[in-house]
């Protein structure tokens, strides 16, 4: 297509369109609502459905509800939506439902700053619900990622049976860019896995041979249970520890096995790099102007953008960090995903660059942190 | 960095400060140039302070905010109190003098641009593509054509008329003043 004017929650929009979305239930809340207005107004020209909830934790229950239906299905919130959605992401955490769920990150807590960006939910993705459980998190710098990363929450969704959240902000989701979206019929899709056996040796959560069994959509004859109790591999609620186990070293170990094509990042710079800058989201963009300068400056500097955020890039970060003596980690919050680079690199190394009022984090701020000035 | 061109729209809530960055914006598309255009505004639907940035760059963009204008347009004396000391010292400040009666420096361009597009249109809200002519033509950071082709796709249908003409007097303004 040729390059056109869109916004970041547009380019989300149609990237779940590409990816084969073909259900949206949601309730309108900035910054997130132009996600519902174009799914509103797209999913009807390609026989999908579009429902607007009367509140977000019906939105999360419907869209599981329309994914165990067989659809592909989204929902698209903000900090409050997604703190009233955690239960029913347990529920599908549990279920093991692919689904996914934007969060258009804006400042909180509570009501916040509703048109203020933010980045502090970062944590809330992760251990918003529950319970132990993998999860998949993904946050794009551009409008053109919008769109990918939408493509690629989909496509993991449906490979690895989980939940997928969208970790936009403000800034990424009301921006505008050029962007040359790719004709959608070329857009690789993962479809839900289809099954060999017969409706009764079917079970919805075997172990064995593979990590992630077939999800197959209620209707089609194969009768099942869902819950969110523990459950043995036919879906009923189990209390034998060894069953639980059973399903828990599965859970991780699916979501472990497939690291390699679920750890997204862009990494320049980092074998000659003094300096290490990490960062996500729109304050990718604020550090890597702020890195462009540092260079000028004659600083080696690496630069690891991070696109997939949970689960944590682990051993990325460790290997980018391996010969530095500075890791600068900047993030509009009191420091959340600092919290894990300082895990993996150990406290000294790490400088965090922080903003939590509203104020996406300027180059200036992060070259002074580069520079051993904060 | 070189070629980037950092714009700020300023005004008040209404007056249509977020459509001119998108105008603008898409205007730098058809131009072939890389653009990056952002808001801030508050909760209110109308009245309060509204402000659209543009980023206009042959290279790609990063930094997707102003750190400090190269062109700031203010159509109300809160955003020229605010914004205008956050400049470049080459620069290009428009005031629209209707609603700015205090400058703080005799280097700026001021226009009476929303009676401008009141005389051109009968419509004061058509002012924001009134100015966009003004700082099109001042500047050149982007062609007439793109921007004429950027009104026809933007503006509410049944309006495009009314707004070419808001433009058109923009740029006659430029013509005028230069």
């Amino acid at each position: 297509m040729s390059p056109m004017l869109m916004q970041g929650d547009e380019a989300c929009a149609e990237g779940a369109i590409a990816a084969g979305c073909r259900f949206f239930a949601g309730y309108p809340i900035t910054p997130a609502t132009e996600v519902a207005e174009v799914m509103a107004r797209r999913l009807p020209q390609v026989d999908g459905f579009f429902i607007q909830m009367e509140d977000e934790i019906a939105s999360m229950a419907a869209i599981i509800g329309a994914a165990v239906g067989g659809a592909k299905s989204m929902t698209a919130t903000s900090g409050p939506g997604l703190s009233l959605m955690q239960e029913n992401i347990g529920y599908a955490a549990m279920a093991e439902i692919p689904c996914v769920v934007v969060d258009v990150q804006r400042l909180g807590p509570s009501t916040g700053r509703p048109t203020s960006p933010a980045q502090g939910d970062v944590m809330q993705a992760q251990w918003g619900t529950h319970g132990d459980h993998p999860i998949i998190a993904l946050a794009p710098s551009s409008v053109k990622e919008s769109f990918d990363l939408t493509v690629a929450a989909f496509n993991f969704a449906e490979k690895y049976r989980t939940p997928v959240i969208l970790l936009m902000d403000e800034v990424i989701g009301h921006m505008r860019e050029k962007v040359e979206l790719p004709d959608y019929a070329t857009v690789e899709r993962v479809e839900r896995a289809q099954t060999l056996v017969p409706p009764e040796w079917y079970k919805p959560y075997e172990n064995y041979p593979v990590d992630v069994p077939p999800l197959i959509p209620f209707g089609e004859g194969y009768r099942y249970h869902i819950t969110g109790l523990h459950h043995d591999e036919r879906g009923y609620p189990t209390e034998r520890a060894d069953e639980v186990n059973l399903w828990l070293d599965r859970v991780f170990r699916k979501i472990r096995r497939g690291l390699s094509e679920i750890l997204l990042y862009d990494a320049d710079g980092i074998d000659a790099a003094e300096t290490l800058v990490v960062a996500y989201g729109s304050t990718a963009r604020s550090a890597h102007y702020a890195v462009e300068l540092a260079r000028k400056r004659g600083r080696r500097v690496g630069f690891l953008k991070l696109k997939t955020l949970w689960p944590f890039p682990e051993e990325v970060v460790d290997k980018a960090a391996e010969r530095i003596h500075r890791v600068v980690v900047p993030e509009m919050n009191m420091g959340q995903m600092a919290l894990e680079v300082e895990r993996v690199v150990g406290r000294r190394k790490v400088r965090r660059v922080n903003r939590a009022d509203g104020q996406l984090i300027k180059p200036d701020e992060i070259l002074a942190a580069i520079e051993g000035m904060r | 960095m070189a070629s980037r061109i950092e714009i700020r729209l300023a005004g008040t809530g209404g007056q249509g400060m977020i459509l001119a960055g998108i105008l603008l914006a898409d205007a730098a598309v058809r131009d072939g140039k890389e653009v990056v255009q952002s808001q801030s505004y508050g909760p209110e639907a109308r009245g309060g302070a509204s402000r659209a940035e543009v980023i206009i760059s042959d290279a790609e963009i990063d930094y997707p905010k102003v750190i400090s204008a190269d062109v700031l347009l203010c159509m109300s004396q809160e955003a020229c109190d605010r914004y205008a000391d956050q400049m470049k010292e080459r620069r290009l400040l428009i005031l629209d003098s209707n609603h700015v009666s205090r400058a703080p420096t005799t280097e700026a361009i001021r226009v009476p641009i929303t009676q401008l597009a009141q005389d051109a249109t009968g419509r004061e809200i058509t002012a924001n593509v009134t100015a966009l002519g003004l700082l099109a033509g001042l500047t050149g950071i982007v062609s007439r054509p793109s921007l004429e082709a950027a009104v026809r796709s933007h503006v509410p249908k049944g309006t495009e008329g009314v707004n070419l003409k808001a433009l058109a007097a923009g740029f006659e303004e430029a013509g005028r003043v230069k």
